[in-house]
C-alpha cells in the first residue's frame, strides 16, 4: 500500500512538474540546435551518424565555437515515427528554443519535418532522408538536404550501367517509397541513355521481411542479363547469400544501390559479392588531405572506422556551423538566405547548397565490389560529384512548381 | 519443371522456419492463455546467442549444432526467469495485463540486446556440410533448405510424442482442454506452467538459431517475426501444434508462389489468408472452441455505476482545469495536451468495445488512421473545409467499422482480436500500396486547420470540446439501455440469448460506434500534426491504444484518460535518455505488478468509498 501511494504521488507530482515547466530562457553564449533521428531503430546507421556530428561539434567548440558562441545540440529520438518527430520538433522549437532543426533518417519522417518547417518557418537541414520529394515536389524555402538523393544516386549508377551491353534488365527493391523512387529514377535515366534496354521483371519484397529464396527464383524465371538491386541491411544479406547459393549471380551483371557502404557490405564479410556496380564509401582508399584529417580524428575519438553515416553526420554539423558563421545571427530568414548557395569544404570534397532546390551537391563514390582479405571492398571507384547528376534547372523548376 | 519443384521446396523451407517460431507460441497459449509478445524477442535472442556461441566454439559441424542447442536452452532458461519473476505474479489478473507485461519484456530485451550484441547486423554462419546447393533439373536449391524441411516435421513429431506419450504431455493437454479442472484434480499448475514456458521459449530460441544460415541476427527481428508467428498460430488454431504446421505450410507456399504472380503481395498476403480462414473457420483450421471457464466471468469486472454527485463535482473540476490550463502552460504543453486528449478519445472508444463490450481489438488503429486518412484525403482532393472533414471522418469511419465489425462479431476472444488485426493490416496495406491516391508511405502533407482554428490555443479548445464531448457521449452510451444490454452480452451470452436479445447485432453496433469516435480522434489528429502517414494505421499504433487502456485500467471509466495521459507523458519524458526503452519497459512492468487494475482502477478502488453514491 505504501509503495502504491508513494508511486502515485511520485507519478502525479512529476507529471504536474513536466506539464508546468516554463520554457527556460536561452543562455546568451550558446546557440542551441535541435537534432532528431531514429536512435532506437536502425542503429547500424544512426549510431555512426551520431558519432559523426558529435565529432564535428567537439571540433567546432574546441576551436572557439561560432562567432564566439558555443554550439549546443539537443538530440532526440523519434523512434522512426513521423508523428513523434513532429511533436519533438514542436517541443524543441517552442520549449527548448532551438535556432534550427537537423537530422532524420527515414524519408517519411523527413517529409513530415519538411512540412513542419514550412508551416512554422523553422530552418530544417535534412541529413539522411533520400526521398526526391523532400526538395522537389514537397520542397520549400525552409528545408535543405545534405545527402545525394535517390534520384542522384540512381543516376550515378545508371550512367555507368549504361556502358554494360546488357539489354534485359530486372529490378528488386523494398516495397516502400524509397525503393519505388530508386527504381523509377534508375529506369528513367538508363532508358534515356540506352533506349534499347528493356525491363523484364520487377520484384517488391516487404522491407526487412524478404523471402530471399522465392525472390531470387522469381527473378531467375525472367532470365535477365542484368539486375538492379535496392534492398539493403538484413534483406541484402539474405539476398546475397541465397543468390550465391542458387548460382544466380554467375551470369548476371549486378547494379546495387548503397551496397558499397560499410554499414551494408561489412556484415557480409567474406561473402560480399564481387564485381557488383555500387555506390558506397571506400574510407580505406580515399587519400585526400581533408579526408585523412577526418579519418584520423574519427579513429582517435572512437577507436573505430567511419561509416557513411559518420560522414553524413559530420558534414551536416559542419554545414550548419559554416552557415551560422556566415549568417552571424539565428534569425531564420537570414539563416535560410545564407544557406542558399552556401559552399564549404567537407572531408569528401566541396559541398554546395543549391539555391534553386536546396539540395546539396555532396556526391557519392561509385565503383565495383571486390573481396580483399576476406572483406568486401570497393575498387575502381571514382567520386561522382552530385552537381553532375541533377536534372536541368528547368526541370527542377517544374518539379518544385507549386 | 525444375523451377516449380525448387519453388515448392523453397516455400516448404520458409514454412519450416515459420513453424519453429509458431509452435512454441501455440504451446504457451494453449496452456496458460498468455498472449506472449516477448516470443519474438526470445527468437531474436536465440539468434544472437547462437551466433556468438558458434563464433567462439571451434569450427566444425559438431560445434554448429551444439551451439544451436545451447542457445535454445539458454533462451528456454531466460523464459523460465521471466515466468518465475514476472508472469507468475500476474496469473490472477486478466490475461490482457499479462500481454502488457510481456510488452515490457520486449522493450527491455530490445535495449539489452543492443547493449550486449552491438548495433550492427550480423550475417549468420553457414551450416558446415550444408553450405552448398543441389541442382534440380537446372535450378539450384541450397542444401540447408532441405535440412530445414526435415527439421520442422521432426520437431512436430517430437512434440506429438511428448504430448501424447508422456505423463507430462497428458497434463499439458488436460490443462489446455480445461485448466480449472486439471487444477481441481491436483495437478501442480505452477510447475506445469513453468515447464511449458521453458519448452515454448526453447522452441523460440531454436527457431532463431536454426534460421542463422538463412539470414542472421539483427535488432528488428523481434517485432518483424511476432506478427507473423501470431498469424500462423491463429490460422492453425490456438493451442494446436499440427494446426500451426499446416498454417505454416499454407502461408509459406502462398508466399513462394505469390511473388511470381503479384510481387507486391508479400505485404498483405498473410493477413488475407488469416481473414479468410477466420471468416470460414472461427477457431482456425484445427482449433477447438475454448472451453468455457466454469466460474463465468462474473466478478472479473466491477460494476460500472453512474456518476455520484461527488464524482460529478470532481469531473467538473477537471473540466475547469482543462479550460484554464492554457493560461499557465507554454505552447508545447498545449501540443502535448492536445495529443493526450486525442488519444484519450481513441482509447475511450477502444475501451467502449473492450470494457462494456467485452471485445478486444488489436486493430483499432484502422479507425484512428482511417479517420485521419479520410479527413486528409477530403482536404487534399476536394479542398473540403476542416469543419466538414471533421464531420465526415467519423461518419465514414463508422461505415468502415460497420463493414469490419460484421465479420468480427461472429468470433470471440483472441480470434476476434486477431481478425480485427487482419482487417487493420489490410486497410494499412491498401493505404501503403495505393501510392497514386494516398501518397503511400510518403503520406499526405500540409493538412492544417482552418484559419480561425490555426492558433494553437484555439485548436486546443476545439480539440478539448470535441474529445471531452466524445468521451462524455461514449460514457453516456454505457448507461443507456443499449449499454446495459451490451454489458449483459459480455457477461452471459447464454442468458442474453434466452431472453431474446440479438447479441451479435448489439456488438456490431458497438463496433461501429467505437469506430466512429476513433475516426473523430483520427480526424483531429491529422489537423494537429499537419500530415498523415500509414504508420498511424499500423500494428504498433493499435497496440499503443491497447496499452494505454490497460495502463489506465479497464475497470474505470476514467481509465482511458489516465492511461493515455500517462503513456504519452512517459514516452515524451523518457525518450530523452539513452536506453529509454529499457527504462520504459521496467516502468511498465512495475506498473502492471503494482497496479494490477491499472492506474485509474487502483486509485478509483481506494477512493471508491468517497465517490460511491449514497
Amino acid at each position: 500500500m505504501i509503495v502504491k501511494r508513494t508511486l502515485v504521488t511520485v507519478l502525479m507530482v512529476s507529471f504536474a512538474l513536466t506539464l508546468g515547466l516554463v520554457p527556460a530562457a536561452p543562455a546568451a553564449d550558446t546557440i542551441k540546435i535541435g537534432e532528431i533521428n531514429t536512435y532506437s531503430k536502425l542503429t547500424n546507421f544512426t549510431f555512426p551518424y551520431r558519432n559523426g556530428w558529435q565529432l564535428a561539434l567537439a571540433e567546432i567548440n574546441a576551436a572557439g565555437g561560432v562567432n564566439g558562441k558555443q554550439l549546443e545540440v539537443i538530440s532526440r529520438d523519434d523512434a522512426g515515427k513521423p508523428g513523434t518527430a513532429v511533436t519533438i520538433a514542436e517541443e524543441l522549437v517552442t520549449k527548448d528554443r532551438v535556432a534550427l532543426l537537423m537530422g532524420s533518417f527515414f524519408s517519411h519522417v523527413g517529409l513530415a519535418m519538411t512540412d513542419f518547417a514550412k508551416r512554422n518557418k523553422v530552418l530544417y537541414v535534412a541529413a539522411e532522408p533520400l526521398s526526391d520529394a523532400l526538395v522537389w515536389a514537397k520542397g520549400n524555402r525552409y528545408t535543405f538536404r545534405l545527402r545525394p538523393s535517390t534520384y542522384m544516386q540512381a543516376a550515378m549508377l545508371a550512367a555507368k550501367a549504361a556502358k554494360n551491353p546488357a539489354k534485359r534488365w530486372a529490378t528488386i527493391a523494398p516495397n516502400y517509397a524509397y525503393g519505388k523512387d530508386a527504381v523509377k529514377s534508375f529506369k528513367k535515366v538508363l532508358k534515356a541513355l540506352r533506349p534499347d534496354v528493356e525491363f523484364v521483371a520487377e520484384q517488391w519484397p516487404a522491407l526487412f521481411k524478404i523471402n530471399a529464396g522465392s525472390e531470387i527464383q522469381a527473378l531467375a524465371a525472367a532470365k535477365p542479363e542484368a539486375v538492379y538491386n535496392v534492398t539493403f541491411g538484413g534483406d541484402l544479406a539474405k539476398f546475397v547469400r541465397e543468390g550465391t547459393l542458387r548460382g544466380f549471380f554467375k551470369d548476371v551483371f549486378m547494379v546495387s544501390l548503397l551496397t558499397g557502404e560499410p554499414e551494408y557490405i561489412d556484415p557480409l564479410k567474406g561473402e560480399a559479392p564481387e564485381g557488383w556496380l555500387v555506390t558506397g564509401y571506400p574510407w580505406y582508399d580515399i587519400k585526400t588531405a581533408a579526408h585523412d584529417k577526418f579519418l584520423a580524428a574519427y579513429q582517435k575519438k572512437y577507436n573505430d572506422y567511419p561509416r557513411t553515416g559518420s560522414v553524413v553526420g559530420y558534414n551536416t554539423m559542419m554545414a550548419v556551423a559554416e552557415m551560422l558563421k556566415k549568417a552571424g545571427t539565428t534569425d531564420t530568414e537570414k539563416m535560410v538566405d545564407t544557406m542558399e548557395g552556401l559552399t564549404y569544404d567537407s572531408p569528401t570534397g566541396p559541398v554546395h547548397f543549391r539555391k534553386i532546390d536546396h539540395q546539396s551537391t555532396m556526391g557519392a563514390y561509385v565503383g565495383y565490389t571486390a573481396l580483399k582479405d576476406g572483406k568486401g571492398v570497393m575498387v575502381d571507384w571514382n567520386y561522382a560529384d552530385g552537381k553532375d547528376f541533377l536534372p536541368s534547372d528547368d526541370e527542377v523548376r517544374k518539379l518544385r512548381a507549386k | 519443371m525444375g523451377f516449380y519443384i525448387v519453388q515448392l521446396l523453397t516455400g516448404l523451407s520458409d514454412a519450416s522456419a515459420l513453424f519453429l517460431v509458431a509452435c512454441g507460441l501455440s504451446l504457451i497459449f494453449g496452456v496458460s492463455r498468455i498472449v506472449n509478445l516477448a516470443h519474438g524477442s526470445f527468437y531474436m535472442v536465440g539468434a544472437y546467442i547462437a551466433y556468438t556461441l558458434i563464433d567462439r566454439l571451434p569450427q566444425g559441424p559438431f560445434s554448429f549444432w551444439v551451439g544451436i542447442l545451447l542457445a535454445a536452452t539458454a533462451v528456454g532458461l531466460i523464459g523460465v526467469i521471466v515466468e518465475v519473476l514476472l508472469l507468475r505474479r500476474l496469473y490472477h489478473t486478466p490475461e490482457l495485463f499479462i500481454l502488457f507485461a510481456t510488452f515490457g519484456v520486449v522493450l527491455i530485451i530490445q535495449d539489452l540486446s543492443r547493449w550486449l550484441f552491438g548495433a550492427e547486423d550480423l550475417l549468420g554462419q553457414q551450416a558446415p556440410g550444408f553450405s552448398g546447393s543441389i541442382d534440380i533439373m537446372g535450378s539450384y536449391i541450397p542444401q540447408y533448405d532441405i535440412v530445414l524441411i526435415i527439421i520442422a516435421p521432426a520437431i512436430l513429431a517430437g512434440l506429438w510424442l511428448l504430448l501424447t506419450k508422456t505423463r507430462w504431455g497428458i497434463l499439458v493437454r488436460a490443462a489446455t482442454e480445461d485448466r480449472e479442472m486439471s487444477d481441481a484434480l491436483g495437478v501442480n499448475q505452477t510447475r506445469l506452467f513453468t515447464s511449458v514456458f521453458f519448452l515454448g521459449s526453447f522452441l523460440a530460441g531454436l527457431g532463431g538459431a536454426v534460421q542463422l544460415p538463412k539470414g542472421g541476427a539483427d535488432l528488428l527481428m523481434d517485432l518483424n517475426i511476432i506478427a507473423t508467428a501470431f498469424v500462423v498460430v491463429v490460422v492453425g488454431g490456438m493451442g494446436s501444434i499440427p494446426g500451426a504446421f499446416l498454417a505454416a505450410v499454407i502461408i509459406g507456399e502462398l508466399n513462394a508462389f505469390g511473388v511470381l504472380v503479384f510481387p507486391e503481395s508479400t505485404l498483405v498476403l498473410m493477413f488475407l489468408v488469416m481473414a479468410v480462414v477466420l471468416i470460414i473457420r472461427p477457431y482456425g483450421l484445427l482449433g477447438k472452441k475454448e472451453a468455457p471457464e466454469h466460474g463465468g466471468t462474473a466478478g472479473d469486472e466491477s460494476v460500472l455505476r453512474p456518476a455520484s454527485g461527488k464524482l460529478k463535482i470532481a469531473g467538473l473540476a477537471l473540466l475547469v482545469l482543462v479550460a484554464v490550463l492554457p493560461a499557465f502552460v507554454g505552447t508545447f504543453q498545449l501540443v502535448l495536451l492536445i495529443e493526450i486528449a486525442l488519444f484519450s478519445l481513441a482509447c475511450m472508444s477502444l475501451y467502449f468495445i473492450m470494457g462494456p463490450g467485452g471485445m478486444v481489438s488489436f486493430g483499432h488503429a484502422a479507425y484512428f488512421g482511417g479517420g485521419a486518412y479520410i479527413a486528409a484525403l477530403l482536404v487534399h482532393y476536394l479542398q473540403t473545409p476542416m469543419e466538414l472533414a471533421l464531420f465526415l471522418a467519423p461518419l465514414l469511419t463508422g461505415f468502415l467499422a460497420l463493414i469490419i465489425g460484421w465479420f468480427c462479431v461472429r468470433l470471440t476472444g483472441v480470434y476476434l482480436a486477431m481478425l480485427t488485426l487482419a482487417f487493420a493490416q489490410i486497410c494499412w496495406s491498401i493505404v501503403f500500396q495505393w501510392g497514386e491516391f494516398t501518397g503511400g508511405d510518403d503520406g499526405i502533407l500540409s493538412i492544417w486547420p482552418s484559419d480561425w482554428a490555426s492558433e494553437k490555443i484555439v485548436f486546443y479548445y476545439l480539440t478539448m470540446i470535441l474529445c471531452l464531448g466524445g468521451i462524455l457521449v461514449l460514457r453516456h452510451f454505457i448507461f443507456t439501455p443499449f449499454g446495459y444490454t451490451l454489458r449483459a452480452c459480455r457477461d452471459s451470452a447464454l442468458r442474453v440469448d434466452s431472453i431474446g436479445i440479438n447479441l451479435q447485432r448489439h456488438q456490431w453496433f458497438a463496433f461501429a460506434i467505437a469506430g466512429a469516435f476513433a475516426g473523430l480522434a483520427g480526424g483531429l489528429y491529422v489537423f494537429s500534426k499537419g500530415s498523415i502517414f500509414p504508420d498511424e494505421m499500423a500494428i504498433p499504433r493499435s497496440f499503443d491504444f491497447l496499452f494505454m487502456v490497460l495502463l489506465g485500467g479497464v475497470e474505470s471509466l476514467f481509465g482511458p484518460i489516465a492511461g493515455s495521459a500517462a503513456f504519452t507523458w512517459l514516452h515524451d519524458t523518457i525518450s530523452r535518455i539513452n536506453l529509454w526503452q529499457l527504462v520504459l519497459g521496467c516502468i511498465f512492468i512495475v506498473l502492471v505488478v503494482v497496479f494490477p487494475m491499472g492506474i485509474a482502477g487502483s486509485i478509483g478502488s481506494r477512493l471508491s468509498r468517497f465517490f460511491r453514491p449514497r
